[in-house]
């Protein structure tokens, strides 16, 4: 069954009086054909954008893991994976979630996601079924269920107050389906049909191997009169004695000739329940299947909010801008370090991260697992979350949208390899720069740590200077101090520890001047190595 | 059908703390293994020697009066070498009754026992003989079908039914010598619920369980058309012409199995499974309902055999019983003539001596005097005759009459070897701190030497804010020491409330065991016990010195 016919549809709209009376844009909205909640107009393929390069490096396949966890079926990878390039549509997905923020908007629709899974796990039972007139019940209960799962949403959605153009396009089509003749009939059938299996009762007679079905004639309840007899014994409670009979789906063979044999005392009704199934194979509307599929981003994305909304973590809806490469993000952190954090109880640590031209480059540099990857980590995703339309990690943000991201992350060392490794690095970060445009996204992360200093010192100077002139925003974690003072671009970012214990790692990656004596001096402190303690202890 | 010999409306009521041990699910078991407690005592021996490491680190409130009141000597002698008789005497003991009438009604019925012990002895032997259906069914298999649970429950029923006849047929030969409430209440239950008519009734039911002429069972649709509210129905009666050709007229659809179908047999079986289910369920369920009876009959009977064991032995040294007299718990009432200790006596060869105590109007009593003068002995009478009377038995004197107490408390001197971890008064306070959580109005409290750990004037202090207290709180006080500056405090106040009993020595330094009003005085006797022990090691001088 398709998209049922426009005309339809706008008659049903020139009825809605409620439409009058929404405001300006939701008019102009309401006339263009509602098709997607994730797209305004139109979608590319999806199921063939792949992965990004970069999502492995930012451990976004993570956060991705988690969004998707019991969700297999939706098939949610490419909506997470395919970006947006431009602010309005950005919006379009920032309404979205708005409205579905709000406990009234949410709850319908996360009942109705429910209904539709169950709906196919009918479905499935259907094909795994053998018996003809199971497969009639399962599908005629699938039906059931997801009539029942538009009417509610259609009735639920229509009393609220939806600000979301999506949401209010979707609400419109929705009401114009679940007022078609068809979908009335498809419902009145299946009830009728339900409450008639429902109400019949037969009755089986078992002798030896010999079996006869037939209509019941009120014969009393056995075990009602044996419970009579014995009744003036009751002491109390007593365990039960109740056998747990297999209750799968599937019927054996002897079961399913006492069906057939029900079915041919009640004839008629069997022979309409055969006759609806064949005739409503294809009564899912393709348009409502892709809503409840769409609809799982949001859900999935917004449990994930609130689950960290819980500890006290906060998000935001970023500003985003194609043009403007300001970034101002506040208390923000690594989403996938968080929900590793959150989990086993642990604190996770936030970040600001501020970047006002002429700035572009944050440098990172201090002490060892202080968090200057997860600084790295931080920057990337927020640009992959802002360029997804999800709100992101922080309590106010502004976020440029860029046309790529490209990361580099140190790989693994190994000693044997060791100079070819520079040599491949070398070239990766080659072809990130033949690639980038003014407008890209770059993390560079620890790129040339495993060579010597004066390596590092100068052909990572020479790289943090060609992306200077690129101009494209960008992270650079390195342990050369000096590169944080390249140029007036540059940002000096350092991570931080507790000055009375420098085993202790803050986490916190704060903007000031690099200085690598300081954690050395800490360390030195704890071991009783600075120069004053070393002048009072050793004897003169 | 209820015993209801233990209690005019309600089954033995054992607190649930003596409810909920392994011994006690041994004891109700349906199994009614006769070594099942024995068993359940070993393992439970042979877990305590696996972990050495195992204290009761604070023993409950049962714990401590078994031990001050020495009950286990009492329980022996009622149990006269039958564990189930001594769990059942614990369990009667210490699930104290506070309702005199309730008490009035196990006196009466013990009375009975007393009078009929033969005919109360036939019908617990019935009662152990019903018990063993459940072993001669055999045991069930925890993944039984229901056909198989009918079968053993009706063969469980038809050996029932056998025994409860013979019972009924006992109450209508033997039944009226009983004088009780109790033992007419049922009898005349056991003649009116089981007479022949129902008796023939069960028995129809048990033979059409078998269902020879097979099942009718109705259902409905459940989910995917599967069969779900499967109900038995009862037949109609088939016609001459079915009798004759062995087939039922249906006016149905039928089909028959190839009669090696094994498969489809074992199908069919599950349909008929279904049906069955709710059947076998009530006839598995009536059989435990009866094998209950069985047990609450064992159960209850087993405390009155337990009452006519110690009554036999105390009868045969000459030792007097009496049936007491309870009062309210608001009356404070305490009076007794010829109390003794029945434990004590349970120990000993000869008799013990008694003594009277007129306490009536009193919440305290402070019991002083010579060491060894019979102060533990009477302190430990009075709490076994107050559990004694509350359980519905006879107690050790010629005469009591007391109020009931919603609680008895013991609060003892302990000896050293149990307060390694902390300090004596911390022990004592922490013992007297649970007890205090416990303690309710109209409660009995029994102090022995309680907080002479400390200095006489810190343990005097402390006893008498708590004395104090509990007597504000409306609950009794029996407390013995041999603190002056306590006792003596009481005496200043002149409260007539009060009783001051003390243990009495002759001039020759010779105790007697009698106790006898007086007010406490200021030196104890134990300079007695020290001149006695320590004779051979002292200077003559010394002795000399101390007269």
């Amino acid at each position: 069954m398709a998209t049922p016919d426009t005309q339809g549809l706008s008659a049903a709209y020139s009825q809605d009086g409620a439409a009058a009376e929404t405001s300006s844009v939701q008019t102009a909205a309401s006339e263009a054909p509602f098709y997607s909640i994730l797209f305004e107009s139109g979608t590319p393929n999806l199921d063939t954008v792949p992965e990004p390069g970069y999502f492995g490096d930012l451990n976004l396949d993570q956060v991705l893991e988690a969004l998707a966890a019991g969700r297999d079926h939706y098939s949610l990878e490419p909506f997470f994976y395919l970006v947006l390039h431009d602010a309005e549509a950005v919006g379009y997905r920032h309404e979205v979630f708005r409205d579905l923020e709000r406990e009234e908007v949410r709850e319908p629709v996360e009942r109705f996601a429910q209904a539709m899974t169950r709906m196919r796990e009918h479905l499935a039972q259907v094909d795994k079924l053998r018996h003809r007139l199971q497969k009639q019940a399962w599908l005629l209960d699938a039906i059931e269920i997801y009539c029942r799962a538009v009417e509610s949403l259609a009735s639920e959605l229509a009393e609220l107050d939806l600000r979301a153009r999506a949401l209010d396009r979707w609400r419109r089509y929705l009401r114009a389906y679940a007022a078609s003749e068809r979908f009335a009939a498809l419902v009145s059938e299946a009830r009728e049909l339900q409450n008639a299996l429902g109400s019949l009762e037969y009755a089986v007679h078992i002798h030896g191997g010999h079996v006869s079905v037939e209509r019941p004639q009120g014969e009393p309840d056995y075990g009602v009169e044996v419970e009579a007899t014995f009744a003036k014994f009751q002491q109390g409670g007593v365990r039960s004695y109740l056998v747990r009979l297999n209750d799968y789906p599937e019927m054996d063979h002897i079961a399913g000739r006492i069906l057939d044999l029900v079915a041919k005392l009640h004839r008629d009704v069997f022979g309409r329940l055969a006759n609806y199934c064949d005739r409503s194979r294809g009564y899912l509307d393709e348009v409502v299947g892709r809503f409840d599929r769409e609809a799982q981003f949001y859900l999935s994305y917004l449990e994930l909010v609130d689950r960290f909304r819980a500890k006290g973590l906060q998000f935001t809806y970023p500003e985003v801008s194609d043009g403007s490469k300001a970034i101002d993000v506040a208390e923000t952190f690594d989403l996938a370090l968080a929900d590793k954090l959150v989990p086993a109880g642990q604190k996770v640590v936030s970040n600001d991260l501020r970047l006002e031209p002429p700035e572009r480059v944050f440098v990172v540099t201090g002490p060892n697992n202080g968090g200057k990857t997860t600084f790295a980590r931080t920057f990337g995703q927020l640009h992959h979350l802002a360029s997804l339309g999800v709100p992101v990690p922080g309590t106010r943000a502004r976020l440029f949208l860029p046309d790529q991201i490209f990361t580099h992350f140190e790989r693994e060392e190994d000693i044997e390899t060791l100079r070819g490794k520079f040599e491949d690095e070398l070239v990766r970060v080659h072809e990130i720069l033949d690639q980038a445009t003014p407008n890209s996204v770059i993390v560079m992360n620890e790129s040339f740590n495993s060579t010597t200093l004066d390596d590092a010192r100068t052909v990572g100077g020479g790289v943090l200077q060609q992306i200077l002139d690129l101009g494209a925003p960008a992270v650079y974690v390195t342990f050369v101090d000096e590169l944080a003072s390249l140029s007036e671009a540059t940002v000096s970012m350092v991570s931080q520890i507790v000055p009375d214990n420098p085993a202790e790692r803050t986490f916190k990656v704060l903007r000031m001047p690099a200085n690598g004596l300081a954690y050395a001096w800490a360390i030195a402190e704890k071991y009783g190595l600075t120069y004053d303690r070393l002048m009072e202890t050793i004897p003169s | 059908m209820k015993v209801f010999l233990l209690h005019r409306d309600r089954d033995f009521w054992i607190k649930p703390e003596l409810q909920s041990d392994p011994v006690f699910r041994a004891m109700v078991d349906k199994s009614a293994n006769p070594f099942a407690i024995e068993n359940v005592k070993r393992n439970l021996e042979r877990e305590r020697e696996k972990h050495p490491d195992w204290v009761d680190s604070s023993p409950s409130s049962d714990d401590t009066l078994t031990q001050d009141l020495e009950l286990t000597t009492v329980w022996r002698w009622m149990a006269a070498g039958d564990d189930f008789l001594y769990e059942t005497a614990k369990r009667g003991l210490l699930s104290s009754l506070t309702d005199p009438s309730e008490i009035l009604y196990r006196q009466q019925v013990l009375a009975d026992c007393l009078a009929h012990a033969e005919i109360v002895g036939e019908i617990y032997g019935l009662a152990l003989e019903g018990l063993q259906a459940e072993r001669e069914a055999g045991s069930l298999w925890s993944g039984a079908r229901p056909d198989m649970i009918l079968h053993r429950s009706v063969q469980k029923l038809t050996l029932h039914v056998g025994v409860l006849r013979r019972l009924r047929q006992l109450a209508e030969k033997q039944g009226d010598v009983f004088q009780s409430e109790g033992f007419r209440r049922f009898v005349a239950m056991l003649r009116e619920e089981l007479d022949d008519e129902y008796l023939a009734e069960v028995e129809q039911h048990l033979g059409e369980l078998e269902f020879k002429q097979g099942v009718l069972e109705t259902a409905q649709f459940g989910k995917g058309l599967k069969g779900r509210h499967y109900v038995v129905r009862r037949q109609r009666e088939l016609g001459w012409r079915e009798r004759f050709t062995g087939r039922r007229r249906s006016s149905g659809y039928s089909f028959d199995l190839h009669p090696r179908d094994e498969a489809g047999f074992r199908a069919l079986e599950d349909v008929r499974a279904h049906g069955i289910n709710g059947v076998a369920n009530a006839v598995a369920q009536s059989a435990d309902h009866v094998q209950s009876f069985f047990t609450m009959l064992k159960l209850e009977l087993a405390f009155y055999l337990g009452c006519l064991n110690l009554h036999e032995h105390l009868a045969a040294k000459g030792e007097p019983v009496c049936f007491p007299e309870p009062r309210t718990s608001g009356d404070l009432e305490l009076t007794a003539a010829g109390l003794y200790d029945v434990s004590l006596t349970l120990h000993l060869e000869e008799r013990t001596v008694g003594n009277d105590v007129h306490a009536e109007d009193k919440d305290l009593i402070v019991i002083t005097g010579a060491n060894q003068g019979g102060k533990s002995t009477l302190l430990r009478g009075l709490g076994l005759a107050q559990l004694m009377m509350q359980a519905g038995m006879f107690v050790g004197a010629e005469s009591f009459t007391a109020n009931v107490c919603t609680g008895l408390f013991t609060h003892y001197k302990r000896e050293e070897d149990v307060t390694m971890e902390s300090g004596k008064l911390d022990e004592e306070l922490r013992r007297m701190s649970a007890i205090a959580a416990e303690l309710v109005p109209h409660a009995l409290l029994l102090c022995n030497e309680s907080f002479a750990s400390t200095n006489e004037r810190e343990g005097s202090e402390i006893a008498r804010q708590i004395v104090r207290a509990l007597l504000d709180k409306r609950i009794k006080v029996a407390y013995v020491t041999h603190m002056y500056d306590l006792a003596h405090g009481f005496y200043e106040q002149k409260q007539v409330t009060t009783l001051f009993l003390r243990a009495e020595r002759q001039d020759d330094g010779t105790r007697t065991f009698r106790l006898h009003e007086a007010p406490p005085l200021p030196t104890s006797y134990g300079e007695d016990s020290y001149r006695r022990i320590f004779a051979d090691r002292l200077p003559d001088e010394a002795i000399a010195e101390s007269r």
